[in-house]
């Protein structure tokens, strides 16, 4: 434990609570959750709706604020973090800008931050290319499917390069080819880009394929059941998922998923 | 009588025609949707001028169609001269102050929380009264020129607009509004990066509400007082002298300046807004 | 109540109150000038004691420089702007304390012009939804018609107004019914444009579904569509009451006509009796304000009835 509180870590959680104020009473998102994320990992959060994997990604973004326990971003309080902006963050839908093209969405944090006008091209170029949409910074996002306006909003979140890129269900809405081509692009990305990636997920091949740790959570009150150091290498084709390696640690994750359902 | 069974005769011919044109194949085509309009016109002007002719309906009642047209064209100046001081001088310039004053006004309401909860109910109240009311007030206090013309187009407009610029603002998604707060953006950068041009639907909205009720303030103030000039004024006088022609040629140029002002409003909106469902059509 | 609800309700009363208190604040240097003029007639002392001086100062200079005459400038007869009590005075002395009969009640005006607007309403509505079922149900109505209706809420169509009372007028129709005609056509084309798109709403999967069970047209009509049209209606008639009301008003305006909310808004910018037309403004606003607010509580019941409002 002590040595991964060592200067390589990212993300830092020491019994951190959140409880929502509403009008049916206190809702208890998370309890006593402690992890700690090191650079370069993929990490990603798996569970039932409601355990609260969303709302500690959103903590960790400074989106929400915990109510108990300490909460560290490279080092610093979250929010310190947000106004360093030391990460990009991915939502459920793309949410590009209808009335700014691709290429000025991906301006926008740009623009926000001040970059110079031949930094922003320099960098629209190169984004563009990681998330292979060369030759659609032109055009709207509502001319563009699904699948393109959620990796250009991906090339959105890399374009001022922080070190940690959040995801939140970021290919839920996909349908599952769209999805898979995805995970591998995305997979390529992480290896080139040697970023640190949180991800959300209620995907259990999914969170197996991309991860190399997988964080099981459970609901009511929202908590860490499991978490998993994955095995497989880093190299992994699609078809891994065919593998016996695989096809363990996905059991182990549904029986953490499992264990943590029949406690209501 | 031959031409008022003319007058039948011509209807049946032009609703023929449209009926021909809307089962036909180019049923949807742009050319059948504005023609059909067209021949409905045509038709209902064609017939009320051999209606007035067949039962000399005497002009103190109706006037036919081409004795309007007479009178427009010879009356020119004269109507130039009414739609310079009620549509340019009293309808625009009101529409300018008060669509701006909502537009900072709307500003303010959005950012303080409470000014919203206050304002708006109140504000959604007054836009659904009878605002011209007030013009004999305004007309006392700013006189007969257009210039309280202009008050009274500043007092209607500016309800609509504060409501329907304040209910865009609010337009943009939570999720939009997270993004920008994970680039830590200030306040104004998000107000004109975001926003602003999600409000921009909402806020033509307001606008195009608004030229309707900037002609109607414009005009019917004018009938609490004016100079011996304008288009409620014309109005008032030649209704009471019976010169009914003068009447409906004022009403002919109200009808193009309102249509004309709708149009170049709508027509701004499509260039900026062309990013909406609404406007991909 | 909950507690939003609270915060709610007390930042209508604060802005409401700012409204009323700025009210006061501006009556003072509005009628200032006319308050020195009575006290300078009166023989007493003001400063500067010559109208003509007065005349080019500024009104706050003269408040300061008269500050006695500051409560005078509430109370005045024919103020140019009369303070939020004088208003509400003759309100309930032209409401309450007048026989509803009595030429100068307020509630025997505000009948009048009820009566054309409601009578108007009711003639404009029912066409306007007739015109709207047609325009649905016919390819030509809708080809032929539809953009006429939607060009004439770009027009001041109000204009129409003053020759209608007249030409009335000259043929021998007089009273309500001309009134009634200028609300009904202001409050039609607005009901039209509402009821069409409501009765368009349904979307493809629910008329598909209809052609499934193959409904005719009719029931798809009594079924689907008109209960589908509900809250476009309700949107649309707070719209055209409002707008029938306002026809009612001006149409009282160009035969000098002796009774009614327009009536006493004239007569009144007539004499210079400035605290009735600010009480006809108020009857007119109460009016409209009942009117709409009775069709949100028809809404309401309707909706619910039909279960489609929380």
């Amino acid at each position: 434990m002590s040595e991964a509180a060592s200067n390589q870590a990212v993300v830092q959680a020491q019994g951190l609570d959140l409880t929502f104020q509403t009008n049916d009473g206190p809702i208890h998102a998370l309890k006593d959750v402690n992890l700690t994320v090191d650079k370069g990992e993929f990490v990603s959060f798996i569970g039932p709706s409601g355990c609260g994997k969303t709302t500690f990604l959103r903590c960790i973004a400074a989106l929400e604020t915990p109510t108990g326990g300490t909460l560290t971003v490279n080092g610093m309080t979250p929010d310190e973090a947000r106004r360093n902006r030391a990460y990009g963050y991915v939502f459920q839908a793309a949410g590009l800008y209808p009335w700014r093209t691709i290429a000025k969405n991906i301006k926008l944090p740009l623009e926000i931050m001040g970059y110079s006008a031949a930094e922003q091209d320099e960098r629209v170029k190169n984004v563009l290319e990681l998330v292979d949409l060369e030759g659609f910074g032109g055009k709207f996002p509502w001319q563009l499917s699904g699948g393109m306006q959620q990796r250009a909003s991906i090339a959105r979140a890399l374009a001022f390069d922080a070190d940690i890129l959040l995801m939140d269900e970021p290919f839920g809405a996909l349908d599952e080819i769209v999805r898979d081509h995805l995970n591998e692009q995305l997979l390529a990305l992480w290896a080139r880009t040697e970023k640190t990636i949180g991800f959300v997920t209620h995907s259990i091949p999914e969170a197996v394929y991309l991860s190399t740790k997988i964080v099981v959570m459970s609901p009511r009150p929202g908590r860490i059941t499991d978490v998993i150091d994955s095995p497989l290498p880093k190299e992994r084709p699609l078809d891994i998922r065919d593998t016996p390696e695989f096809i363990e640690v996905a059991h182990r994750v549904r029986e953490g998923l499992r264990a943590g359902h029949t406690d209501d | 009588m031959i031409l008022v069974l003319f007058a039948v005769f011509l209807w049946l011919f032009g609703w023929w025609l449209n009926s021909r044109l809307a089962s036909g194949p180019q049923a949807d085509s742009r050319a059948v949707r504005f023609l059909a309009p067209m021949i409905f016109g045509l038709t209902i002007i064609a017939m009320w001028e051999l209606v007035v002719r067949g039962l000399d309906v005497p002009l103190v009642i109706l006037p036919a169609p081409s004795v309007i047209a007479v009178r427009f064209a010879d009356s020119l100046p004269i109507l130039w001269a009414d739609f310079v001081q009620t549509i340019i001088k009293g309808a625009l310039s009101g529409y300018l102050i008060g669509c701006s004053a909502a537009f900072l006004m709307a500003i303010a309401v959005d950012r303080w929380d409470f000014l919203r909860l206050g304002l708006l109910p109140v504000g959604n109240f007054v836009a659904a009264l009878p605002i011209v009311g007030t013009a004999p007030i305004l007309v006392m206090w700013f006189g007969f020129d257009w210039h309280s013309k202009a008050a009274v187009v500043v007092v209607m407009v500016f309800f609509p607009m504060l409501v329907n610029t304040v209910a865009g603002l609010r337009e943009a998604t939570a999720m939009q509004r997270d993004l920008m707060e994970t680039y830590a953006a200030t306040y104004w950068q998000s107000f004109l990066k975001l926003r602003l041009p999600a409000a921009m639907p909402f806020i033509f909205n307001g606008l195009k509400i608004s030229t309707t009720l900037a002609l109607i303030g414009a005009i019917v103030a004018e009938f609490f007082g004016s100079p011996t000039l304008g288009m409620g004024f014309r109005i008032s006088t030649s209704v009471g002298q019976l010169s009914l022609d003068m009447v409906w040629a004022e009403i002919v140029v109200a009808a193009l300046a309102g249509t004309a002002f709708y149009g170049l409003v709508a027509m701004i909106e499509k260039a900026v807004t062309f990013w909406h469902p609404s406007q991909r059509g | 109540m909950t507690s939003a609800g609270i915060r709610a309700v007390w930042a209508v009363l604060t802005v409401v109150g700012v409204i009323i208190l700025f009210w006061y604040a501006a009556s003072v240097p509005m009628n200032i000038k006319g308050v020195l003029t009575e006290f300078e007639r009166a023989g007493e002392q003001v400063d500067p004691p010559k109208a003509v001086d007065r005349r080019d100062m500024s009104e706050f200079e003269l408040v300061f420089d008269n500050p006695y005459a500051i409560d005078e400038t509430w109370d005045q007869d024919r103020p140019r702007l009369p303070a939020p009590h004088q208003v509400a005075e003759e309100l309930w002395e032209t409401t309450v304390e007048k026989k509803i009969t009595s030429k100068r009640s307020l509630i025997y005006h505000a009948w009048v012009t009820l009566s054309a607007t409601m009578l108007g309403f009711a003639i404009g509505t029912g066409l306007g939804i007739l015109l709207a079922v047609g325009i649905v149900h016919s390819r030509v109505m809708d080809l032929s018609v539809m953009p006429w209706a939607i060009v004439s809420q770009t027009i001041p169509i109000i204009a129409l107004a003053p020759m209608i009372i007249v030409v009335l007028y000259s043929i021998g129709i007089q009273g309500i019914i001309p009134k009634a005609i200028i609300s009904a056509y202001l409050s039609f084309f607005p009901v039209v444009v509402g009821m069409v798109k409501g009765l368009r709403s349904p979307d493809a999967m629910q008329l598909d579904l209809l052609r499934t069970y193959n409904a005719s047209r009719s029931q798809g009509f009594w079924k689907l569509r008109l209960p589908a049209s509900m809250p476009y209606l309700f949107t649309s008639l707070k719209i055209g009451i409002a707008a029938s009301l306002v026809g009612a008003i001006v149409g009282e305006l160009p035969t000098g006509a002796v009774a009614g909310l327009g009536a006493r808004l004239l007569a009144g910018s007539y004499y210079g009796q400035t605290v009735q037309i600010w009480s006809a403004l108020f009857a007119a606003a109460i009016l409209a304000a009942c009117l709409v607010g009775l069709l949100g509580v028809l809404e309401r019941l309707v909706l619910k009835r039909m279960g489609m409002s929380q």
